[in-house]
């Protein structure tokens, strides 16, 4: 392999590592954070897309960031209303709204499943266009998800470590004690869906215009996929300061893109993406868990053959 | 300070699991009471207290607390007045979070998105050291690496941080082993006289119930059987106490690790 496409494998990688990375990072403010499995993602990574393209179609590209991530807090604020003032259990409230977003985002694409934006003006056209003739030309995808990502840390960074993030993690970290304490985890879970969701349609959104296409099916998956990655980033930074960890979260999305992508140039079809990403995640949870079992496991083995002799 | 007047719930009511936890009951408090409650196991004083404290709302009656009618009030909502300990040292503090992070939560003031100042880390290191468990070093640790002894200290000073109009102690020593208790049990009665709290403590320790404090009740079957205070409650002993029981209730109290202890 030479050394141009290799690196071209590795700017791939990158590009889609960051991009999905902030869906990673919207989970690891839901799912780590605040100890909700948030099922609505796939739903809410579409919506964002849609949102995205619809707007970048109809000629303001810049405008589509804030609108996809407007849609996606919205989203996010149904999914909490759900759960925390309707009493739907967290997951179902996901899967509710998870199912009901497919309509919302045929209908948001105009009755289609398929949008194209090969001519439109993107965030990235624009771009491309700036870094023409620089040693930068070709690498607007990379700089563009690497600013979004780098912004979404500082903000978790430091957003979690005000007054309102502290009982956000509380809420997450102890029910029992913010059940019986003057934070109000209504407000909290809510704060909380609808910041990783605005996160989340950011996500969509991007990836839909570094493609030029959104397809009613761009988001499947995703909750899997960034699962997967959030738990591998668990693996190399799970421990230290929140910004540390969500860079950690960034990097296990890298990762999971980099083994893919080397993957599939060994000939893996592309379509085993899904099955990959849900061995990765049942292999991340199972493993600490077996691992705990395991001396217990030798014991009884153990003991079971002495009494045989 | 703090008057129930004839508060009554009964849980699943019209079903098989019908119970009646509290029956008409009647409380006053002046301002600085100290009050230890005792009675067997479901007599309803744990109930008391969510009662108190909002966990759930009173079938009938009303409760007030320092003139102000909190009978429907939300439950975080009173938290920001009324303390609480449990027995479980894990129910008070979030383990993966930092002690001064705890602390923070606890602290409040400040606006939804401001950051723990320098002033009040130091503020913080400085209530730690009066527990006189080297806490103040570890403040940057996870609350999860404390000992249970560790962790309900911290979680008193968490309550009383702000100090609270009441503070509500369920048997918050009796999951420490006895030497942890006794000191957990010091510091509370310094915190509380301290800061001049009204404060309500159950125990299933007869004799610690008869020692802290101004004022002993007595609960049975949702019910205060006994109010004890002033002259009637001096020179008491727990053999008076359990004789005092039998004549009310009729039956002899039957909780062993009352008695045993």
């Amino acid at each position: 392999m030479s050394l141009s496409s290799m690196w071209g494998l590795v700017q791939t990688a990158l590009e889609l590592g960051l991009t999905c990375g902030l869906t990673v990072l919207a989970l690891f403010l839901s799912y780590s954070m605040l100890n909700v499995c948030d099922l609505s993602t796939d739903g809410c990574f579409t919506l964002g897309a849609a949102v995205g393209a619809v707007v970048a179609i109809s000629g303001h590209p810049w405008l589509s960031i804030p609108a996809a991530m407007g849609a996606g807090m919205l989203s996010g604020f149904v999914t909490a209303v759900l759960q925390t003032r309707m009493g739907i259990e967290s997951l179902l409230a996901g899967i509710i709204v998870n199912t009901g977003l497919y309509s919302i985002n045929i209908a948001v694409m105009g009755k289609s499943s398929l949008l194209n934006m090969n001519k439109t003006q993107t965030v990235f056209t624009g771009l491309k266009a700036l870094l023409k003739d620089t040693p930068l030309a070709g690498l607007q995808d990379l700089i563009i998800a690497l600013i979004a990502v780098a912004l979404v840390i500082v903000f978790l960074a430091l957003f979690l470590r005000t007054r309102l993030g502290l009982a956000i993690r509380a809420t997450g970290n102890n029910p029992d004690m913010v059940r019986s304490s003057s934070i109000n985890p209504v407000f909290t879970t809510t704060v909380g869906l609808c910041i990783a969701n605005a996160f989340t349609g950011l996500s969509g959104c991007l990836l839909a215009q570094s493609q030029k296409s959104v397809n009613i099916d761009i988001g499947s998956g995703m909750v899997t996929i960034a699962l997967a990655s959030l738990l591998i980033g668990q693996t190399f930074m799970g421990r230290g300061s929140i910004a540390k960890r969500a860079v950690g979260m960034v990097v296990g999305s890298v990762v999971f893109r980099l083994v893919y992508t080397i993957a599939l140039r060994f000939n893996m079809p592309a379509f085993m993406l899904k099955l990959v990403s849900s061995v990765i995640v049942i292999a991340a949870i199972a493993g600490p868990y077996f691992k705990t079992q395991l001396p217990m496991l030798r014991r009884r083995l153990a003991g079971s053959g002495k009494r045989e002799g | 300070m703090l008057t129930l007047k004839n508060v009554s719930k009964t849980f699943n009511p019209g079903t098989v699991n019908e119970k009646t936890a509290l029956t008409g009951v009647d409380l006053h408090l002046e301002p600085g009471d100290f009050v230890s409650i005792i009675g067997a196991n479901g007599a309803g004083k744990s109930t008391l207290f969510n009662a108190i404290a909002g966990s759930f709302y009173p079938d009938t009656g009303s409760i007030t607390l320092d003139g102000q009618d909190i009978t429907f009030q939300p439950e975080f909502r009173r938290a920001r007045t009324i303390g609480r300990l449990f027995q479980d040292p894990m129910r008070g503090s979030a383990p993966g979070m930092t002690i001064e992070e705890n602390l923070a939560l606890a602290a409040g003031g400040g606006g939804w998105l401001s950051h723990v100042s320098k002033a009040e880390k130091a503020a913080f290191r400085e209530r730690l050291a009066l527990l006189d468990m080297g806490l103040e070093d570890r403040m940057r640790q996870p609350v999860g690496l404390l000992s249970g002894g560790q962790r309900q200290a911290l979680t008193l000073l968490m309550a009383t941080m702000v100090p609270p109009k009441l503070l509500l102690l369920d048997e918050h020593t009796a999951a420490l082993d006895p030497g942890t208790a006794e000191k957990v049990l010091a510091l509370t009665e310094s915190i509380v006289r301290d800061n001049k709290l009204t404060c309500m403590m159950i125990t299933h320790n007869m004799s610690s119930a008869l020692e802290l404090g101004n004022r002993t009740l007595m609960m049975d079957s949702g019910r205060i059987i006994l109010d004890l205070k002033g002259e009637a409650r001096q020179g008491l002993t727990v053999a008076d106490l359990l004789r005092m029981f039998k004549e009310n209730v009729g039956k002899a109290l039957d909780n062993d690790r009352m008695l045993l202890s």
